[in-house]
């Protein structure tokens, strides 16, 4: 079949000769190269539609769909209760064991699911990454943001379980959980900018991701209360930025327990710190995708 | 209006062959290397030149052809243009959007539906979501699957997802354009409606980069080409004195080749080549062919995705760039086609005697799962020549014309010992 006659098409006008275009230079990239803002701002289009995707695909193969989001912190809550609550009797700061562990696990899966989704995102995206240009931290990102969306299901499931132990947010809640999401954004973000242009080199690095969040689940206070840590380790301790962001999410609704101020700060700057470590490691690296992929 | 819309300086791309083998592949290992050797840089060994010292300056409007055998660096070229990878040497100075028609479907997913698709893939390759809106009306009449629009496309028949595909990225409009034929897979229709609409670019005033193996389509549509070699630029110039300087490139016949290690094989996930050769029929392979000669033609591969149903196509072409023949494992009737398993395969094709024209002629082996789906193609995989065999010709001495040179039957009968009358006086 033949070709409609463009010029009949109406919205397709010529390109009109002249300096009209920006000139763009194609050249070997430096060793650290800059985050380019100006251009990421421009396909924030992009970004939107990935994250759109993600979102529609995951609930349209799924069998539970929007269930799993709150199916999975739930079920870990019951198994945890038993251990941890039940049979290790680990304190929870006078906090119902049930309710202590959802307030962590919720963004502990948030978590989770994030890294390990921007982490496999190159990988599963290699027919985009070779042949289409586009700032490639799009990628990584909007798995990252697909991901807040079951954690706002199982955060509404988190408040039906407050409704039932009649608990109630401290006012700072309205601040604190904002920032603490914030919080493990950026922390899933640089890991996951970091592990999927690692994953995308070395294949090994798959099953590593696994084991490594597994690690991290138990060096952050989502089992036991940030109160078991002993004082002078504290500060320390709040190096991983989910230690600010789980206790601060955690105390900010049940009351109970949360970090200092300092500790707060100290896990902020991490988080800040892992994601432009992160983004940097990626840019870096980012040349080579396309060969490799 | 020689406004220059793409100007190369130096250009260069070098990659790490056998990037399979020597590159650590695990994280591991990559570790366990820099603490055995952290000061080691890569052996130089390692590394080869895909596209070397390129300089070339691309005008408004103008339609230029890439040519070079398989391997000498078009597609690097192009992937240069489109910034998808990174050059290592000189640079690109291009002014305007860049689109191409090897990114027709990228980003498409199944479980979407046609109207999702389009947005998405529209926004991959560069739209608004407003420009999109404002083409999409024109987009799904152009891929006819108004119908169907809301439905997601794994529910789409091939044509209707390809159709759909290519709507959108020929709605693009860039300024500059890209196209890699070798890429662009489909059906012989498909592939017209990709010429076609670059045909239609360039009169939009839109400037082209056109890779193709297809030498008629390339003199046609293109006002200039270059002949890239082993990277590197051998010519520029008018598309039919590159084109024909490319086809004598006479160093170039290649009557068999070998590819005993099937991870450096050419090939990819699904099918990698391991032998080609062409050689006389009935006698010893190191007798030159003639346009008497029968020839075999045979091709081993390795197949490797269980129940795939490959089938080879071969596509002979002289000297002027006309293809001669085509020839599949098609008797006539019905198509021999049936899933193979994982493994080693030998094809061998005959080509009778009296058929082939004297000269160089160059075979390219597409390979082809369940008649549509082209998986591999290898441009140029064997040149061979045929020579020609003057006792045959008679009295004439130039080259003898025509693609194919067959005897056939010819027979002069004497009818009448008398002079003809004027047929015009016949009662
Ligand atoms: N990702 C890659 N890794 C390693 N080598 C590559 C890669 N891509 C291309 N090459 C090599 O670069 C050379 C040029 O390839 P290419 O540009 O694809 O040629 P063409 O398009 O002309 O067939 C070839 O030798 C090929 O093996």
């Amino acid at each position: 079949m033949g070709l409609p006659d463009a010029s009949a098409l109406p919205g397709v006008p010529a390109i009109p000769p002249g300096p009209a275009s920006a000139v763009v230079r194609v050249a070997p990239a430096g060793a650290w190269p800059g985050f380019d803002l100006p251009e990421l701002w421009r396909y924030r289009g992009l970004l939107f539609f990935l994250v759109w995707r993600e979102i529609k695909v995951r609930y349209a193969q799924t069998v539970l769909g929007a269930a799993w989001a709150i199916l999975q912190p739930l079920l870990t809550t019951v198994v945890f209760t038993v251990i941890f609550g039940r049979f290790a009797r680990l304190p929870s700061d006078g906090v119902p064991y049930p309710l202590f562990s959802l307030a962590a696990l919720v963004p502990w899966t948030y978590f989770n699911t994030a890294v390990s989704g921007a982490s496999n995102s190159l990988t599963a995206n290699t027919s985009l990454v070779t042949k289409v240009y586009f700032p490639r931290l799009v990628i990584p990102g909007a798995a990252v943001l697909a991901a807040l969306l079951d954690l706002a299901v199982s955060i509404v499931a988190l408040l039906v379980l407050m409704l039932f132990y009649h608990a109630a947010p401290r006012p700072a809640a309205v601040v604190l959980v904002p920032v603490s999401v914030l919080m493990m954004v950026l922390t899933a973000a640089g890991m996951g900018f970091w592990l999927a242009a690692l994953n995308i080199q070395y294949r090994d690095v798959k099953y590593v991701v696994p084991f490594l969040l597994q690690l991290w689940m138990f060096a952050s206070p989502v089992v036991y209360p940030l109160s078991l840590v002993p004082d002078r380790y504290r500060l320390a301790y709040s190096l991983n930025p989910l230690a600010g962001a789980i206790a601060g999410f955690r105390s900010a609704l049940l009351g109970a327990g949360g970090p200092t101020g300092v500790e707060f700060g100290v896990s902020l700057g991490m988080a800040c710190l892992i994601f432009v470590g992160g983004a940097a490691y990626f840019r870096r690296t980012e040349r080579v995708f396309a060969d490799v992929a | 209006m020689s406004e220059t819309m793409i100007r190369t300086r130096g250009l260069g791309k070098q990659y790490r062959i056998g990037a399979a083998r020597n590159r650590p592949r695990s994280f591991r290992e990559a570790i366990a290397r820099s603490a055995a050797a952290p000061w080691r840089r890569p052996e130089p060994a390692e590394l080869v030149w895909a596209l070397r010292d390129l300089s070339i300056e691309v005008a408004y409007g103008e339609v230029l052809g890439v040519i070079g055998r398989n391997g000498s660096g078009k597609s690097t070229l192009l992937k240069l243009l489109s910034r998808i990878t990174n050059p290592t040497t000189g640079y690109a100075d291009i002014r305007g959007r860049v689109g191409s028609l090897l990114e027709v479907g990228t980003g498409f997913h199944p479980e979407l539906t046609g109207r999702d698709n389009v947005y998405l893939n529209g926004s991959i390759l560069g739209l608004d979501r407003a420009s999109i809106a404002r083409r999409f009306d024109e987009i799904v009449a152009f891929a006819e699957v108004e119908r169907f629009i809301d439905t997601p496309v794994k529910r789409y028949s091939s044509g209707m997802y390809l159709r759909l595909a290519f709507a959108v990225a020929a709605h693009l409009e860039p300024e500059i354009l890209l196209v890699d034929e070798v890429l662009a897979v489909g059906d012989a229709a498909f592939q017209r409606k990709c010429i076609g609409r670059m045909g239609h670019a360039a009169e939009e005033g839109r400037t082209v980069l056109f890779v193709s193996h297809n030498m008629t389509a390339l003199q046609g549509l293109c006002s200039r080409a270059i002949w890239l070699k082993d990277g590197t630029l051998a010519e520029e110039g008018a598309p039919g004195v590159v084109v024909s300087h490319y086809l004598q490139d006479a160093a170039a016949t290649r009557p068999h080749q070998f590819w005993p290690d099937a991870g450096l094989a050419p090939g990819n996930d699904r099918v990698r080549l391991r032998a080609a050769r062409a050689r006389p029929a009935d006698s010893n392979p190191a007798e030159p062919i003639t346009t008497r000669t029968p020839v075999l033609v045979e091709f081993e591969y390795w197949n490797l995705r269980e129940g795939a149903q490959l089938s080879l196509t071969l596509h002979l072409t002289n000297e002027d760039g006309v293809l001669v023949l085509a020839a599949g494992p098609i008797d006539g009737r019905q198509s021999q086609i049936r899933p193979l398993p994982r493994g080693l395969f030998r094809d061998t094709c005959l080509i009778p005697g009296d058929l082939l024209n004297d000269g160089l002629h160059r075979v390219e082996v597409l390979v082809v799962d369940r008649d549509t789906d082209l998986v591999y193609r290898h441009t140029d995989v064997l040149v061979f020549e045929v020579r020609d065999t003057p006792d045959l010709r008679g009295g004439w001495f130039g080259k003898w014309k025509g693609a194919v040179r067959p005897i056939l039957d010819w027979t002069t009968e004497h009818l009448d010992a008398g002079v003809a009358a004027p047929l015009s006086t016949a009662p």
